[in-house]
């Protein structure tokens, strides 16, 4: 079985993100970007499939600038097999993102995709859906678990109430939480084996997706200064206040 | 405000797999390291736990054969600066220098020892199950390495060695101690290096605690009557003195690329408070005053870097020499003292706090200008190489 996993490269979660000046977006120019987290849980995911010999193949794909090779690098010093970069300079939205993964699972045919929840630069958890409803394939988002069982995978899921196990019929999609597991780290003789393993390079347009944004970023703010709390002395002293502000009467 | 490592993307010595090693290594350190830090420096030591998982990570085999349970394939001294810079991000200079101990324990071993004793030692060291330090210090006296009074008497196939180390790294927690001991005539000429085995009976050891380097254990030991087996001897008896020079080497280039690293460290804390804090109604870095302390810092720390990826580039081309190395040490302790000081007047009270990295980097600037050779020796060294012809 193959697995696709898409990784996406982002603002390194160290790093405290800064707002342009003109109020158009993040500002990316000279900052430290990596794979995003959830998606390095979704390649180690594939890698202990692979180890389990639940899998056979594991293919890492990013969307994105030249630059993303060096993420799809490190899935390959993670594990990864080979990998495909769909490069473009745009913004590119989940459903244009899904569109690609959509024909790329085409070609590949892989028994599962595992995508991560969401990332951390738009927060839309949206392409895994997207990409289900595309493709037809089964869906178990928020995993926290995941086996394979001959041609089902079962799929342990973090909701609101607790954890609910679905039984998907493969290929399926799978898009990780972050307790599934806990990435491995690249070592050297890794990253230099990653070199020399297969990378394409692709376009947008050689999966027949238009990647222009059909939503309008109107402005990008600076979240506001929390102020100050206030200190109350007791419960009377906390009623009397939210009385005072009106959220109590 | 870019991040203090930054710097390595404009180099010509650093590529890609420095960089994928770099990001591999941070996120060894935010997620293993960082969390615990504070609380360790407060105990006085490393977990055990930390070196087993460090080995997992691939870190504590970096630059070692495979055969030993290494990671050298594709390795580069850079790979080497890298490892100690990330490591040196959380601030606490003792991290590096107890998690990495056998990177000075462990190497005479490997290009002197029998390969019995490689075997033995070397593969459970990467692997983080054992710790091995390092002996050369005495209580009498420290850089005059030639002199030191530990002595080693020949008894049947053992050795049996009276005497003492002082403040050694990691020395509370060792399993083996590669140690400096006199089995020879006075001088260079009598100096051996022999592997002890810390639970051996006759090893007694004392913490000691420290100004600075708090998470790493420290430690006074005493051998009594210690038997050692002659195989534990690293390299030929009375040959150990060119063992101890050669270390010194590479311990000094790491420690000039550690202090690099904690200035930038300090740097990066100075500027970030310099552009948020604000006083006379502007932020700080308004002021000229606190411009020029901050362009002085990086002055400082750039220089210093350029010479040491010169001097590593020097090693890794074989055109290194040794006074290269010495004066390198002192350069970038000198600078490390010089940017602690003006971090720590930027930052004002806040750096007097415990908990401030600026406040920790501070205490760990003498332990680099003492440590690995102190400035004095340093320089005389070089004086001595570079103009009279002695060695």
């Amino acid at each position: 079985m193959k697995i696709l996993v898409p990784v996406k490269r982002v603002l390194d979660y160290n790093v405290k993100p800064r707002v342009k000046a003109d109020g158009t977006g993040v500002d990316l120019a000279n900052v430290k970007m990596s794979m995003n987290p959830f998606d390095e849980i979704g390649v180690e995911e594939a890698i202990r499939l692979k180890e389990k010999g639940v899998a056979t193949e594991i293919v890492a794909v990013s969307v994105g600038p030249a630059k993303a090779q060096e993420t799809l690098r490190t899935a390959l010093a993670m594990g990864a097999d080979r990998a495909i970069l769909v490069q473009t300079d745009d913004e590119v939205e989940p459903l244009a993102l899904a569109k690609i993964f959509k024909a790329i699972a085409d070609a590949e045919a892989p028994g599962l995709v595992i995508l991560g929840k969401q990332a951390i630069d738009g927060d839309n958890n949206q392409t895994g859906q997207m990409l289900a409803a595309l493709t037809g394939w089964a869906q178990g988002t928020f995993a926290s678990a995941v086996n394979v069982e001959g041609d089902h995978v079962s799929v342990t899921r973090e909701v609101d109430g607790g954890l609910e196990t679905v039984k998907l019929k493969l290929p399926a999609i799978v898009t990780t939480d972050l307790r599934l597991n806990e990435p491995r780290y690249a070592s050297l003789p890794n990253i230099m084996k990653a070199k020399s393993k297969p990378l394409d390079t692709k376009t947008p347009a050689d999966y027949g997706v238009d990647t222009a944004p059909r939503v309008k970023t109107v402005k990008v703010s600076e979240p506001p200064v929390r102020s100050a709390g206030v200190k109350v002395a007791d419960v009377d002293d906390l009623v009397a206040k939210l009385k005072a502000i009106g959220v109590h009467s | 405000m870019t991040a203090f490592d930054d710097w390595r993307a404009r180099s010509p010595y650093y590529d890609e797999t420095h960089e994928a090693l770099a990001q591999s290594v941070r996120r060894f350190v935010s997620r293993e390291i960082a969390p615990h830090i504070d609380r360790w420096e407060a105990e006085g030591e490393l977990p055990l736990e930390l070196h087993k998982k460090a080995a997992e990570a691939g870190i504590l085999g970096l630059r070692y054969p495979e055969q030993y349970g290494g990671h050298s394939e594709g390795f580069d001294n850079f790979h080497g600066l890298v490892l100690t810079e990330e490591l040196a991000a959380v601030g606490a200079g003792g991290l590096g220098a107890s998690l990495m101990t056998h990177g000075i324990g462990l190497p005479p071993i490997l290009a002197l020892g029998s390969e019995e004793l490689k075997e033995r030692v070397a593969p459970p060291v990467l692997a983080g199950d054992k710790i091995i330090a390092l002996g050369i210090t005495e209580a009498g006296g420290g850089s005059d390495v030639a002199n030191l009074k530990t002595t080693a008497v020949k008894d049947g196939d053992d050795y049996i060695v009276n005497g003492g180390k002082m403040f050694i790294t990691s020395g509370m927690r060792a399993d083996w101690l590669t140690c400096a001991v006199r089995t020879g005539e006075p001088g260079a000429a009598g100096i051996s290096l022999l592997l002890i085995d810390m639970s051996s009976p006759g090893v007694e050891r004392t913490r000691l605690d420290k100004m600075g380097w708090r998470c790493s254990d420290t430690a006074a030991i005493h051998f009594s009557d210690v038997r050692v087996p002659a195989s534990n001897l690293i390299g030929p008896e009375n040959g150990g003195f060119i063992g101890i020079m050669r270390n010194f080497n590479s311990e000094r280039l790491g420690m000039a690329m550690g202090c690099c690293a904690y200035a930038r460290v300090a740097m990066a804390e100075a500027a970030k408070w310099a552009q948020s804090r604000e006083t006379f109604g502007r932020p700080l870095v308004g002021h000229q005053s606190i411009r020029i302390k901050l362009a002085d810092m990086e002055r400082q720390i750039e220089a210093t870097q350029a010479w040491v990826d010169l001097c590593a580039w020097q090693v890794k081309h074989g055109k290194d020499r040794p006074a290269d190395f010495a004066m390198l040490k002192v350069q970038a302790t000198r600078m490390l003292e010089a940017v602690a000081r003006e971090a720590a007047q930027v930052l004002g009270g806040a750096s007097y706090i415990t908990g401030s990295k600026v406040e920790r980097i501070y205490r760990e600037v003498r332990v680099n200008a003492i440590g690995g050779g102190s400035e004095e020796i340093m320089l005389d060294l070089a004086g001595r190489q570079l103009f009279s012809g002695k060695r």
